[in-house]
């Protein structure tokens, strides 16, 4: 189960991960759907394009741009974070998104919690994969920890300041009354 | 002062839920204590020895009466009976549970504040000038943009896993007085040729481990793009700072790393894309900010009362006080003063919750309700009619806080040290303690001038030593003793220096000689009315080590210990003192 658009729902593909052992060239990537690591895609390029079935992530020192050429073949990339307090995820999210216009889903993998999704929403995730050993009816309840925010992201693209007429000094009395 | 509408009330509220929500997790087990440590950091909550310590937010240092209140009141029902000013116009409070933390959040609430990004890797509160708004020099008042940056970063979420803290000054004046050379990000508000607003932008700057100061990225950004310029630098970092080492992590090594060229690129090729983009600030909006920081209703006075000449001619110590602790005004008939939090014998930025309140009575009765933290941990009142000088100095006099010490050498700069923290390697408060103690006279005093001695307990400079014109360091404890680098030739603001280490480290009971010594070679050698810190520039370090370790300093000990009796650190039981 993950989460997607703020309800969880069951989800068919599998994300593959390499073991030591394994090569970026020889993996196998098996029937169905399946979201491979960028290096993967890379290695097995010929063979991956003519599947519609394949979905593609980030580690967190990948970048963006590394998907410039590629990026609307997907309908699913995934990023991963290997701490959740490794930050770099939040950019990259926000750069296919923002700056590369990836229009597919986009979901969170690795140690994702739910202290950490209301900003991952933010930034452009739509899909959470949370910690297997944590509930996921919790983790929903982290996309709601608050009804406003103020600067811009990709979600909302506009701050508060161009979203609503807030009132200047006029309108209110001093702190002391 | 800012004040908050329904959205900055809703967003504190719902934080306070969201916090309450992650200690009750924490509490149940729920969450691990290495799951809540990023989320209790991001609300200012540390584990220090003894209990948890809170730090709270004052953006930029400016607080009502009202708000000064409540942190005595939390001071008195939370923790036991007093608080700590820090070198980021914070407070913190030493002595708390972990079950009130979601109450005290909930108080500070009630009053429009909270204790968002003082701790973790994200971007902390932002400091400023303290006479913002007053200072004479001042070309733009840099509280606007404090505020609109205060808001744009609290829960920015593409930069709370950042790979280290990241912190940002702001000032306005000619003269720097926010430490903008020794932050992360530090900004210059100013105007060009042409009379349009703009910022002045350093980065990389910082202290700590690896002590830099800032260069410039650019030399001028028009405000209406500050955001998104700051935007690009803040994901050029998170992108490619360091995270294999937490020593190197800071911007300032990746800045080192690549070059301010290569730097500066990266950041204007991400920048070109935003510019003119969503986060573009809007004249409406700096406007509606800048309202909440128009000028008091400022009476016509004349600028000089000579009831005041009277008294000074009088009274010594009003005199004293009046050349040290008052400032000038950019209004006629006005001053600025400065309350110290530095009487020798107390903690350095320690405030009893009585002395809260009393501050809280004076900004009323003299300031407009107002009240400014400085990052020297310091209280300022900036807007003191010039006749109401006498009476404030009387009523602050009898809670201790008109030392007349202010830029002098017992107005030292601490951290709280091993006493109460975590990281440090030695104690602080004791050590600023028996300093200012043994340069309590005051003649003495004035006639060294004006001086900046800094004390960290550790490399993490929280009481940083590296802009001290003197620096001390806590390096280890060993034998039941603490050792101590000293440090000279820092300095903050426009000339913005980093300290060099004159030798080997010292103990406890050795540095007020070293120190002593260090004021010796000073007197003997200053020209006319030079400063300790231009004597330093001028001669170097040599004279001053060569004094320092002139004799075999151990040798001295006897002599030292003989005159400030201080117990050895006992490390098996903590050392407890909350105030001296």
């Amino acid at each position: 189960m993950i989460i997607k658009n703020k309800t969880i729902v069951a989800d068919d593909w599998t994300v593959l991960r390499l073991q030591e052992h394994d090569t970026a060239e020889d993996i196998i990537v098996s029937v169905g759907k399946v979201i491979v690591p960028l290096k993967v895609w890379r290695a097995q390029h010929e063979t991956l394009q003519q599947r519609k079935d394949i979905g593609v992530w980030l580690t967190s020192d990948e970048r963006a741009e590394d998907l410039k050429d590629d990026v609307q073949k997907f309908s699913v990339i995934a990023i991963d974070f290997p701490k959740f307090s490794d930050g770099r995820g939040y950019s990259i999210a926000y750069n296919l998104r923002a700056r590369l216009g990836y229009k597919g889903e986009l979901r969170a993998i690795g140690d994702v919690l739910r202290d950490q999704l209301f900003y991952m929403h933010r930034v452009g995730f739509d899909a959470f994969a949370p910690r297997p050993d944590r509930k996921i009816e919790d983790a929903l309840k982290g996309l709601s920890d608050f009804s406003e925010v103020y600067q811009t992201s990709f979600n909302p693209i506009l701050p508060l300041f161009r979203r609503t007429q807030r009132k200047g000094n006029s309108t209110v009395g001093t702190l002391n009354d | 002062m800012y004040r908050y509408d329904e959205y900055d009330q809703q967003i504190v509220n719902e934080r306070v839920m969201q916090y309450r929500d992650q200690v009750r997790r924490r509490l149940s087990g729920e969450l691990s204590e290495e799951e809540f440590l990023p989320l209790r950091l991001q609300n200012g909550l540390y584990m220090q020895i003894h209990a948890y310590m809170l730090r709270i937010a004052v953006p930029y240092g400016l607080i009502s009466s009202k708000q000064m209140r409540m942190f005595a009141h939390i001071a008195r029902k939370y923790d036991r009976g007093y608080g700590h000013f820090t070198t980021r116009q914070n407070i913190q409070f030493n002595w708390l549970k972990l079950e009130d933390t979601p109450d005290i959040l909930a108080d500070l609430a009630s009053v429009e504040m909270h204790a968002i990004q003082t701790s973790g890797n994200c971007v902390r509160n932002i400091t400023s000038d303290e006479f913002a708004g007053v200072a004479q020099d001042e070309v733009v008042d840099p509280r606007p943009y404090a505020e609109i940056l205060r808001q744009w970063s609290t829960f920015h979420p593409e930069f709370a896993y950042l790979p280290r803290k990241f912190k940002i000054a702001i000032s306005g004046g000619k003269e720097d007085r926010a430490a903008i050379y020794a932050h992360d990000i530090g900004l210059a508000v100013t105007k060009n040729a042409q009379g349009e607003i703009g910022f002045r932008v350093l980065v990389g700057g910082g202290l700590g481990r690896t002590p830099i100061i800032g260069s410039e990225i650019c030399e001028f950004v028009p405000w209406q793009h500050i955001l998104t310029y700051v935007e690009s630098i803040l994901r050029v970092y998170n992108e490619y700072g360091r995270r294999d080492n937490k020593f190197k992590a800071r911007i300032k090594i990746l800045v080192k790393a690549l070059g301010i060229d290569e730097f500066k690129r990266r950041v204007e090729a991400d920048w070109a894309d935003l510019k003119d983009g969503p986060g573009t600030l809007t004249i409406e909006e700096v406007d509606r900010v800048a309202s909440f920081f128009s000028d008091p209703f400022y009476e016509t006075l004349p600028d000089h009362d000579s009831k005041l000449n009277e008294f000074k001619a009088d009274s010594r110590s009003f005199s004293n006080w009046l050349s040290r602790n008052v400032r000038p005004h950019r209004i006629p008939g006005y001053a600025i003063v400065v309350l110290s939090l530095k009487k020798p014998g107390n903690a350095p930025g320690d405030a009893t919750a009585e002395q809260m309140e009393a501050v809280a009575d004076l900004a009323d009765r003299y300031s407009f309700g107002e009240l400014r933290i400085t990052h020297k941990q310091n209280l300022v009142l900036a807007d003191v009619r010039q006749k109401d000088l006498i009476r404030l100095w009387q009523e602050a006099a009898e809670h201790e806080l008109t030392t007349p010490n202010i830029g002098m050498l017992t107005d030292i700069i601490s951290c709280p040290g091993a006493e109460f923290c975590t990281l440090a390697n030695a104690r602080s408060i004791p050590l600023a303690k028996v300093i200012a103690e043994c340069f309590e006279d005051l003649d003495y005093q004035h006639d060294i001038g004006e001086i900046t001695l800094n004390i960290s307990g550790c490399v993490n400079a929280c009481g940083q030593h590296h802009i001290g014109n003197i620096g001390i360091t806590g390096v280890e404890k060993k034998d039941h003793d603490e050792w101590y680098q000293v440090s000279i030739g820092g300095s903050e603001g426009n000339d913005s220096s980093i300290s060099k280490i004159i030798g080997p480290s010292f103990t406890f009971n050795q540095v007020p000689e070293v120190i002593e010594r260090l004021i010796h070679v000073y007197l003997r050698e200053r020209m006319e009315t030079e400063r300790f810190i231009e004597t330093v520039r001028r001669i170097g370090h040599a004279p001053f080590k060569e004094h320092v370790y002139a004799t075999d300093f151990m040798a001295q000990e006897e002599k030292v210990a003989d005159k400030h009796i201080v117990e050895p650190a006992q490390y098996e039981v903590p050392y407890y003192s909350p105030r001296f």
